[in-house]
C-alpha cells in the first residue's frame, strides 16, 4: 500500500483525536481571536439598546440542553444587556427540559448585573402548547400562567402586574433551537404586531433571513458566532467567544482533511494508485 | 360514527379559521376559549405520553426483550424524577433542579457534541470533488466554514464579505422560494384535512 492509499483509509480515531484537540486547546488556552458583529447581529443589539429605560420586554429560551453550547451564553449575553439598559425581562420556555436552563440563565445574568427577581425579571417557566401559547399571551397573558414558575400570582410580581397581552411589552426576544421561532413570528409579529428578535442555532439561521429583510424580524443573532458578537457588542467576554476560539480551530482542521483528501484523492488518479477507500 | 371525527374536524378548522379574521369581541371570547380547551388537550396528550412510555418499557421488560436492561434505567428515571419533583419542586436549587444540572444537562450536551466528530470523519471520507456540482459544494462550504469563524478575518479581511453575499444572494433566493413553497403546501394540507379529502390521521390510507 502506498503512502496515498495509507492517509485516504487514515484510521478515523486519528480523526477523533485531532478534533479533541482542537475543542480542548483553544479552551484550555484562549487566544480570543477577532470577532466583528456582523449587521444581522448588530440590528438585534441596536433593537434591544433603542428600549427606553422601564420598558418590559417578553423572553422565551425555547431550547434544551442539546444545544446549550450555543444558546445559553446567547440568552445570558441579551439578558444582561437587558439588565443594563434597565430594561424588565419577563422570561419562559416552551420545552420541558429547558426550564433548568432558563432559569440558569437568568441567574447568571442577575448575578453579573445585580438584577433582583420579581423586581427587574420574571420566571413563568415551561407551558405546553407553541401556539396556543403564543395566541393565549395575545389575549390573556393570565389565561396562560397564572402564577410564576414559584407559584407567585403575576399580579404580585412588579414586574409583570401591569402586563397582560404582547401590547403592553415593548419587544418579544425568541432564542429558540427549533420551529418555535416561526409560530412566534407568524403569531407574536404577524397577529401581534409585536416587535420581534430572534435568535437560533448556526443551521438554523439562514432560514429565518428573508423575514430580516422583509422586516419581520428586527435582529438575528446566529448560532454561537453571533453569540459571541453580541457577547462583544455588550462588552463582555463569555463562553461564546471563548468557544468560538474552538469552533475557529475544529473547523480549520475539518478543512485540512477535506483538502488532504480530495489532495490524495487527485495523486491517486495520477498515479495510478486507484481511488482509495470512500 | 365513520363521519363523527371528519366532522368534529371540519368544524374546528372552519371555527378556527374564522374567528382569526373576525375582530368582534365575542368571536375573539370563543376563541380564548377554544384555546383553552387546547391547552388541556396538550396536558392530557402530556399524561397520555407518559403512560404510554410506562406501557411501552414495562412491557420490554416482563418480556425480557432486547435491551430490557435501559428499559428499568426509563422507568427508574421516569418514577424517581416525577416523585421527586411533586415533593420537593423543580426549581434549581431542588433535588430535579441538581439531577438537571448535574446529568442531563451534560450527558444532552455530550451526545450533541459527538457530531462535530462523526461530521469531521465524514467530511475527510465523502467530501470529494467528483463532478463539477460536487466541486461547486465543495468550494463554498470550504469558504463558509473558514469565512464564517473568527480565523476568517486573520486571512483575509473580504472573506466574511463573501460569505456574507453567498448569505444574503443564492442562499436567501433559494429560502424564500422554498419558504413560498412550503407556505403553499401548508394551505393546501390544511384544506384537504378540514375538507375530509385527507383521511391518513384517522389512521387511514
Amino acid at each position: 500500500m502506498g503512502w496515498i492509499q495509507r492517509l485516504l483509509a487514515i484510521d478515523r480515531r486519528i480523526i477523533f483525536l485531532l478534533v479533541f484537540l482542537g475543542v480542548a486547546i483553544p479552551l484550555l488556552v484562549p487566544v480570543n481571536l477577532p470577532v466583528t458583529p456582523t449587521p444581522r447581529v448588530r440590528a438585534a443589539y441596536e433593537a434591544i439598546d433603542a428600549l427606553p429605560a422601564g420598558s418590559t420586554v417578553l423572553l422565551s429560551m425555547d431550547y434544551e440542553p442539546d444545544i446549550m453550547a450555543e444558546l445559553l451564553p446567547m440568552s445570558v449575553a441579551v439578558i444582561r444587556h437587558c439588565f443594563r439598559k434597565h430594561v424588565h425581562v419577563i422570561a419562559m420556555t416552551l420545552y420541558p427540559a429547558g426550564t433548568g436552563l432558563g432559569e440558569r440563565a437568568l441567574t447568571t445574568a442577575a448575578q453579573a448585573e445585580g438584577a433582583v427577581r420579581n423586581r427587574d425579571y420574571a420566571w413563568l417557566g415551561y407551558k405546553s402548547g407553541f401556539q396556543v401559547v403564543m395566541i393565549g399571551i395575545g389575549e390573556n397573558l393570565r389565561g396562560m400562567y397564572p402564577v410564576d414558575f414559584y407559584g407567585t400570582p403575576l399580579d404580585s410580581i412588579p414586574v409583570t402586574r401591569h402586563v397582560n397581552r404582547y401590547s403592553d411589552l415593548q419587544m418579544t426576544i425568541n432564542l429558540s433551537g427549533s420551529s418555535a421561532a416561526d409560530y412566534w413570528i407568524q403569531f407574536a409579529q404577524g397577529r401581534f404586531h409585536s416587535p420581534l428578535v430572534l435568535g437560533c442555532t448556526a443551521v438554523m439561521a439562514t432560514d429565518y433571513y428573508p423575514y430580516l429583510s422583509s422586516g419581520q424580524v428586527l435582529g438575528l443573532i446566529g448560532g454561537m458566532k453571533g453569540a459571541a458578537e453580541y457577547e462583544r457588542l455588550v462588552g463582555i467576554f463569555g463562553d461564546a467567544r471563548r468557544g468560538m476560539d474552538a469552533q475557529s480551530l475544529v473547523h480549520v482542521i475539518v478543512v485540512a482533511l477535506v483538502l488532504i483528501g480530495n489532495g490524495a484523492l487527485f495523486a491517486s488518479k495520477r498515479w495510478g494508485q486507484g481511488p482509495g477507500p470512500r | 360514527m365513520r363521519r363523527g371525527p371528519l366532522l368534529v374536524t371540519f368544524l374546528s378548522g372552519a371555527a378556527i379559521v374564522a374567528l382569526f379574521f373576525i375582530p368582534h369581541h365575542r368571536a375573539q371570547e370563543v376563541n380564548s376559549k377554544l384555546l383553552e380547551w387546547t391547552l388541556v388537550v396538550y396536558a392530557f396528550a402530556l399524561i397520555l405520553g407518559s403512560i404510554s412510555l410506562w406501557e411501552s418499557h414495562a412491557r420490554k421488560v416482563r418480556a425480557r426483550a432486547d435491551g430490557w436492561g435501559y428499559s428499568i434505567v426509563t422507568l427508574t428515571a421516569l418514577a424517581v424524577i416525577t416523585a421527586l419533583g411533586v415533593w420537593k419542586g423543580v426549581a434549581e436549587d431542588s433535588p430535579v433542579g441538581t439531577i438537571y444540572n448535574t446529568v442531563n444537562a451534560p450527558l444532552a450536551s455530550t451526545m450533541f457534541s459527538l457530531l462535530a466528530f462523526v461530521i469531521a470523519s465524514a467530511a475527510f471520507r465523502a467530501f470529494r470533488a467528483r463532478s463539477v456540482e460536487a466541486t461547486l459544494l465543495l468550494v463554498t462550504a470550504i469558504v463558509m466554514m473558514i469565512g464564517r469563524v473568527s480565523i476568517g478575518e486573520l486571512i483575509s479581511h473580504r472573506l466574511p464579505g463573501v460569505t456574507e453575499w453567498l448569505l444574503d444572494v443564492p442562499n436567501l433566493a433559494a429560502k424564500r422560494a422554498i419558504a413560498i413553497g412550503v407556505g403553499l403546501g401548508a394551505v393546501s394540507t390544511a384544506l384537504k384535512i378540514i375538507l375530509g379529502i385527507e383521511q391518513s390521521y384517522l389512521g387511514r390510507s
